[in-house]
């Protein structure tokens, strides 16, 4: 996966932790983490697909344009591969 | 009838806790009652349940303060940590359980704060239970966007050429940040240090204290 | 006309949903804390407990709670919603019945007026 990633902006109704405020922002990744049960699957019970997970830095100019406290501060977040395409 | 004396007795001989005495809420009588049809069942026992409460109270914030001391006099171990900081703080012996854990380190140019705007995921197991302001709407909000407002409203001013990294806790991985150790403090023992190591520095929003 | 009804649908309804806090305006962060009391401690040990026998997970814990709504999130606790996310996961799990919760809830209650009171151990 390319080093600059796009949270995908999709708004389904269920458990998902993509945060809202990540989703179609652009960051890169921070570190891959390895793969875990998809939690999409486990909140409702099921057996879960593993994923991989990744963090992702996005820098806070990214996040909030111009009203940014502070445009190089930064947010990482943890994502999991089907949340994210390339930029 | 209510017990509303503070001297008033259990069937038991001993006083009740001040939590026990209130008036029975719903979602009390919802605990005893999930609880003792998980023993009838035979899910878990009692012992279970009291051994978990006992692990839980054991885990607290000078746990944490114990492992940043010991990163802060052996740059070997600090090395590990910051690798994986779940290896790190087991290899001190502390039980953390199936805890992933991720140290992030503040210097003289970096500031980082731990927050989970999806619901509340701290590093409990080696911390403890979270403070009641780390899940509330307004630090689960605000932390992401103004970090800088939130960390004056705790006290601590960073300058402006410091960059503020916030770690948003949203899937399997907790943190813990490794606070820069304070000037000053090259006589203190390793013992004397995690004396200086705040929960809240920890998180991010405070620093450690200062020598005297 | 037909582009611009579109757009104010689509913003009565962005998606996101309540407890997807980040970024949302906020007042200053309210200080104050408490000490935890026995129930709220058996709730997070009857979590703990709980996902490690493979009953449910975090996220069917998370999910629940969410689902919840706002309001509750408003009105009630920390552990008292908790306790009820971990009954509607053991409910859905079928650990228990509701018939059985219900008559154990009412067995409690008979016990006593106060939390001591209605243990079986006193």
């Amino acid at each position: 996966m390319a080093e600059r990633v796009r949270v995908k902006a999709l708004m389904p109704p269920g458990h998902v932790r993509a945060p809202a405020y990540l989703r179609g922002k652009t960051g890169v990744i921070e570190r891959r983490l390895g793969t875990f049960g998809n939690p999409e699957q486990l909140a409702y019970g099921h057996k879960a697909g593993k994923k991989h997970l990744l963090r992702v830095r996005f820098t806070m100019a990214e996040l909030w344009g111009e009203g940014a406290e502070a445009p190089d501060d930064t947010v990482d977040a943890e994502i999991y591969e089907h949340w994210l395409e390339e930029a | 009838m209510p017990h509303d004396h503070h001297d008033h007795l259990s069937p038991s001989g001993h006083p009740f806790r001040p939590d026990n005495d209130s008036p029975l809420t719903y979602w009390q009588q919802m605990e005893i009652a999930v609880r003792e049809l998980l023993i009838e069942k035979g899910v878990m026992t009692p012992a279970e349940i009291a051994a978990q409460i006992d692990a839980m109270d054991a885990r607290n914030p000078a746990n944490g303060a114990a492992v940043v001391a010991r990163a802060w006099v052996d740059l070997d171990f600090k090395a590990r940590l910051l690798a994986d900081a779940a290896a790190a703080s087991r290899e001190m012996g502390f039980d953390i359980g199936p805890l992933n854990l991720i140290a992030v380190e503040n210097t003289e140019r970096v500031h980082n704060l731990i927050v989970c705007t999806l619901c509340s995921c701290y590093p409990r197991n080696l911390l403890g239970l979270p403070p009641d302001w780390y899940k509330t709407r307004e630090y689960r909000s605000r932390a992401v966007r103004e970090p800088r407002t939130v960390l004056r409203e705790f006290g601590v001013e960073l300058s402006d050429d410091m960059q503020v990294r916030v770690h948003d806790s949203t899937a399997d991985m907790r943190y813990i940040v490794l606070p820069a150790r304070p000037a000053g403090t090259a006589d203190l023992t390793e013992a004397q240090l995690a004396e200086l190591v705040t929960r809240d520095s920890m998180i991010g929003t405070g620093l450690p204290r200062n020598a005297l | 006309m037909k582009g611009r009804l579109k757009l104010s649908l689509m913003s009565d309804i962005d998606g996101r949903r309540w407890h997807d806090m980040g970024g949302q305006p906020a007042g200053d962060i309210p200080m104050e804390g408490h000490d935890f009391a026995l129930w709220e401690k058996r709730v997070d040990a009857l979590m703990v407990l709980c996902g490690g026998k493979g009953l449910f997970t975090v996220d069917g814990l998370r999910r629940a709670l969410e689902d919840m709504g706002e309001e509750a999130f408003e009105k009630h606790s920390y552990y008292e919603r908790w306790i009820a996310s971990v009954n509607q996961n053991l409910i859905e799990a079928g650990t228990y019945t509701l018939e059985e919760l219900a008559l154990k809830m009412q067995e409690v209650a008979e016990r006593g007026p106060s939390y001591a009171e209605a243990q079986t151990d006193g």
